[in-house]
């Protein structure tokens, strides 16, 4: 299986070397991933083929062929909660990305050497901060009659109780958690430009943008892309700022896919319908990573 | 702004410099002190809740000046059912439990990924890393039922387990970059000088490895200590950890502030002393080492 690198010449026939020393090294975590992340992957699949309820047992494990994936296809909620999660997708990436170009283009330029040094360091702040911990806070932050945030406004907006701003308000904290991440993946990235180049062209013209957009962009991609893959997942997977923020309400208003899921497994109690949402979920998490892969990364390494 | 050039201008030997720098860096001073204030406004807004009686949470406009008390922590730690200190401890056993797991797994499979080729190499780094994208609900649904079946509901194993998933790929993901960058001719001369490979691994290239191991274990343990979904659902009673303890004050009548930004605040000041230690490795971390 194993064969060392350091014998330059690739040799045909190397299953003949199998260095079980290296096999002994990786075969625990390999085992391990296979026993708590596939098997439960592989479980999820026959699940979402069986009846099971966890209130009413009785007639578990029937099997009910692709039943629970027409229901899923046909549930309005499933679809709604689905368009929800990707609407704020959209949302949130984009408001993200260029929020993070910005702070890390001001760090990146800026002459107070201190204070970029203050606010490198403390971007770490609401990316560590536990997301339920941070959800809790949103409630008293955005609280209609003392929160802060309506102090700030003026005005006294119904942020948890109405359905868009309930929604505005789990948008405008992933925006505040999450941009920092953003600045500092495209500030590591934009040290990456030699300055002499960027010198350069700011000889040419004196227009900021097209020496942004020409120079220092597409040394940018690869960490947007790496950005934009994490968040993706990030952001299909995203339960516990919203559980904690709002519990997916008023009414479903911002019921993300993860929380409907869960609330069809661990409260509706229907473990076959929440797998076979659950898979399709998968899937498009999937499909989402691969496309961003193919039409991304391509980019700097055609250049 | 005026001013300022009006004062600069006879004495500045960088006078066009000065002139054309100045607007823009008071407006970037600017721009950096607001982004100060809203990244650490939250927080500070979270420890200044926990240190006000619950009718200063209430006041309208927000009081900025207050008489501080600890009575929300002395309550929050010392109360008779404990619930708070349990979920801080459960959290730090398993926090410390699956890092600990996760790192012993994960180097020596991470050393192998760096140094051997095989067939099927791309493939099993692959999945490794495709862990880290699977959303945790898809998992949580069976592992609830696996974990049922053995007996392991409200335990730390369940949890140490389960986070095994998203912490081993981060530790070969991580440590795999660290070792690649030491050189090759180390190994080759360990394996002249007799070493074989388990002991030039824990002799040389663990020890050179460090700072990534270090690195790692860091996030780990941050990811663990921040996990809401699963624990919620595999440790419902005895076994909670501190974000659901956290949670729980969301339920009942009268969201009680004081005693729930002091758990907060509990919660989340080792992770935030812990991301310091390692922010300027966080990016990567969090990229899975996608951006150095």
């Amino acid at each position: 299986m194993a064969s060392n690198t350091s014998s330059s010449q690739p040799r045909s026939g190397r299953l003949r070397h199998v260095n079980w020393s290296a096999v002994a090294m990786i075969a625990p975590s390999v085992i391990t991933l296979l026993l708590v992340g596939l098997y439960p992957l592989l479980f999820a699949v026959s699940l979402s083929l069986q009846r099971f309820m966890l209130n009413r047992p009785q007639g578990n494990g029937t099997f009910r062929g692709l039943t629970n994936f027409l229901s899923v296809v046909n549930d309005d909620l499933f679809w709604g909660s689905l368009g929800r999660t990707l609407t704020m997708m959209v949302i949130v990436l984009i408001v993200q990305v260029v929020l993070g170009i910005g702070i890390a283009q001001l760090i990146n330029t800026s002459r107070w050497h201190f204070l970029n040094w203050l606010v490198k360091t403390l971007l770490v702040v609401p990316i560590a901060m536990t997301p339920a911990v941070v959800g809790l806070l949103g409630v008293l932050l955005f609280n209609r009659e003392f929160g802060f945030i309506n102090y700030l406004l003026g005005q006294q907006v119904n942020w948890l109780g109405d359905p868009t701003m309930a929604m505005a308000a789990v948008i405008i904290t992933d925006i505040w958690q999450w941009t920092p991440f953003a600045a500092l993946v495209m500030l590591s990235s934009l040290t990456t430009v030699p300055p002499e180049v960027v010198e350069a062209a700011q000889l040419d013209t004196k227009r900021a943008w097209l020496v942004f957009r020409h120079v220092q962009l597409p040394y940018l991609w690869p960490g947007i892309t790496a950005f934009l893959i994490i968040r993706t997942a990030d952001v299909l997977k995203l339960f516990d700022m919203p559980f904690t923020l709002t519990r997916g309400g008023p009414g479903v208003s911002t019921e993300l896919i993860s929380l409907y899921v869960q609330r069809m497994g661990f409260r509706i109690f229907d473990m076959g319908v929440a797998s076979a949402q659950a898979i399709l979920l998968l899937v498009l998490c999937i499909i989402l990573a691969r496309s961003y892969i193919r039409f991304f990364y391509r980019a700097p390494e055609e250049a | 702004m005026a001013q300022d050039t009006a004062i600069r201008t006879p004495v500045g030997m960088h006078l066009r410099g000065s002139r054309r720098l100045r607007p823009m860096s008071i407006l970037q001073l600017v721009l950096l002190i607001v982004l100060l204030i809203v990244l650490l406004f939250p927080f500070y807004w979270m420890v200044t809740t926990s240190l006000k009686e619950q009718n200063d949470t209430f006041a309208v406009p927000p009081k900025l000046v207050f008489t501080p008390t600890f009575d929300h922590y002395r309550d929050v730690l010392f109360d008779e059912a404990g619930a708070v200190p349990t979920g801080l401890r459960n959290s730090i056993v398993v926090a410390v439990g699956t890092t600990v797991l996760a790192l012993i797994l994960g180097t020596p499979a991470a050393y192998v990924l760096a140094r051997f080729e095989f067939r099927g190499k791309r493939d099993l780094w692959f999945w490794f890393i495709s862990n880290r994208f699977i959303s945790p609900i898809v998992v949580a649904l069976p592992f609830f039922l696996i974990a049922r079946d053995l007996k392991l509901l409200n335990t730390p194993t369940a949890l140490i387990l389960i986070y095994l998933t998203f912490n081993i790929p981060l530790v070969v993901w991580l440590c795999l970059d660290q070792f690649r960058a030491i050189p090759k001719e180390i190994d080759e001369q360990a394996k002249v000088d007799g070493c074989n490979l388990w002991q030039s691994f824990f002799r040389i290239n663990l020890p050179l490895a460090i700072p990534g191991v270090v690195v790692s274990s860091i996030l780990c343990f941050i990811f663990s200590w921040n996990e809401l979904l699963f624990a919620l659902i595999l440790n419902r009673s005895s076994g909670q950890t501190a974000p659901v303890q956290a949670a729980n004050f969301q339920t009942g009548f009268g969201i009680l502030w004081g005693p729930m930004m002091a758990t907060g605040t509990l919660i989340v000041l080792p992770v935030i002393v812990f991301a310091a230690l390692v922010s300027r490795h966080l990016a990567r971390g969090l990229t899975m080492g996608a951006v150095k």
